[in-house]
């Protein structure tokens, strides 16, 4: 969504369209109240549907600049449910063969929209942190050295916070299958591609073809 | 509108002071404070509406000192005899308010003018415009004042008097906020400062005048005409 008023000739022009509509209720009513009413609903209608609709120019990816004097390659991991899932621990284990790398893991401590709304976080986080440690805690078993943290709810704020702090050459990110995944859903991995200039990854754990890989781990109220 | 991410250890060595502030959001904080100021305005601006509507739709009764003369908007000036306003309606100054319309509308247009003007570097066509939009502005609240003091009710005359003003009055208050803005762009157009490359101190004044101007389109079109 756009404001209408992003920028002063975005005003203009939302100045010149309210005169237009409000032009047209003035002549409906003139006609009918009835008929001016139902102009004047119509065209509020019609005004939501359109900026709901907006979509703003889409911006340019954002130059992540690797953490300074480090030579090795740095990998941040995104995942929530799927953190434990095999297929995500073989990317990462990949990964870690093939060049030193350090690795920093990213649970978004996903909630519900109402609890999200009421504050009621502190569940989400501690069900993400149970995840986190259990992932880190078998990645140390198979000898890769990984950090961890808990992130905001929303998973693009998560990262984009990671980024910030961990600076990665790369992105793993780990969804459910097209079908169950409400990350994909929402076009998360998209949206990180098309967000960071950096190499991203795409893991998809089916849990429910490995159980085992992830059923120690809680599971969080939306994925 | 995009964030970027700032390396954290060995690289910019010779910078001085706090580090670029972590900013979480895709929100531009400009943005986002345009946003708030805005929900805000709805919301004052919302009010009055209602406090309005709810006068000549819900309980008009309460709109005047007679309480038989509801059935009429703008009320009877006196309480109507045979259900006819013997002493006829009170009266909103249409015409001089559309006149006034008018010039608050064209002032829009030359605040847009002058913006576009000082971005192609052109100076004096930039001034022409801010000192045009700053004297419609000012003619559009002198005549609010004199309408005011001629439209021939005041705010003892009934919960509709009391709205009229307040609604109006709100938007004048808006209006004198907004030549305050462009009297100050005008003070430092004619200082020299503005250029193609920065014009951001007239930008935002542009927003703020348009604005206005959409909440007038709003109150003139539903306490006047409608």
């Amino acid at each position: 969504m756009e404001s209408p008023f992003r920028s002063e000739e975005a005003a203009f022009r939302f100045l010149l369209i309210t005169i237009g509509a409000f032009a047209l209720i003035v002549i409906a009513s003139a006609i009918s109240t009835v008929l001016g009413f139902i102009t004047f609903l119509a065209l509020s209608a019609a005004s939501v549907a359109v900026y709901l609709r907006q979509r703003g120019p889409a911006p340019e990816p954002t130059h992540v600049e690797p953490l300074a004097g480090s030579d090795e390659r740095r990998v941040l991991v995104v995942a929530n449910e799927t953190v434990g899932g095999q297929e995500l621990l073989s990317a990462i284990s990949t990964l870690a063969i093939s060049q030193k790398t350090s690795f920093r893991v990213v649970c978004p401590a996903l909630n519900s929209r109402l609890k999200t709304f009421t504050s009621d976080e502190d569940p989400a986080r501690e069900a993400a942190q149970l995840r986190l440690d259990a992932t880190i805690a078998r990645l140390a078993s198979v000898g890769i050295d990984a950090t961890g943290e808990v992130g905001d709810g929303d998973p693009l704020v998560a990262l984009d916070d990671a980024v910030r702090t961990f600076g990665p050459n790369e992105i793993v990110i780990s969804t459910h299958p097209p079908g169950k995944s409400n990350w994909l859903e929402r076009g998360v991995v998209d949206s990180v591609r098309a967000r960071y200039d950096v190499p991203v990854t795409h893991v998809v754990v089916d849990l429910a073809e490995v159980p085992e890989s992830g059923a120690y781990l809680p599971a969080a109220d939306e994925t | 509108m995009t964030a970027h991410a700032e390396p954290l250890h060995g690289q910019h060595d010779d910078h001085h002071g706090p580090p670029p502030a972590n900013q979480s959001s895709r929100v531009d904080a400009r943005v986002l404070g345009m946003l708030l100021f805005i929900g805000s305005e709805i919301m004052l601006f919302g009010s009055f509406f209602a406090a309005y509507f709810f006068i000549r739709v819900v309980n008009p009764s309460s709109s005047t000192i007679t309480p038989d003369a509801w059935q009429f908007w703008p009320p009877c000036k006196e309480p109507p005899v045979g259900g006819q306003c013997t002493a006829g309606q009170y009266e909103f100054p249409v015409f001089v308010a559309g006149v006034n319309t008018c010039i608050l509308v064209t002032s829009s247009f030359t605040v847009h003018w002058a913006l576009q003007s000082i971005k192609r570097g052109q100076r004096a066509a930039f001034l022409a415009g801010m000192v045009l939009t700053f004297l419609m502005g000012l003619a559009f609240l002198l005549t609010q004042v004199v309408e005011y003091l001629n439209v021939g009710f005041n705010t003892s005359d009934g919960a509709f008097a009391s709205v009229f003003f307040g609604l109006t009055g709100l938007h004048g208050a808006h209006v004198a906020v907004g030549l305050s803005l462009l009297l100050m762009v005008i003070i430092r157009g004619f200082r020299g400062h503005y250029s193609p490359e920065h014009h951001h101190g007239v930008e935002l004044p542009g927003i703020y005048w348009h604005f206005v101007d959409v909440m007038w389109i709003v109150v003139y079109t539903t306490v006047y005409l409608l």
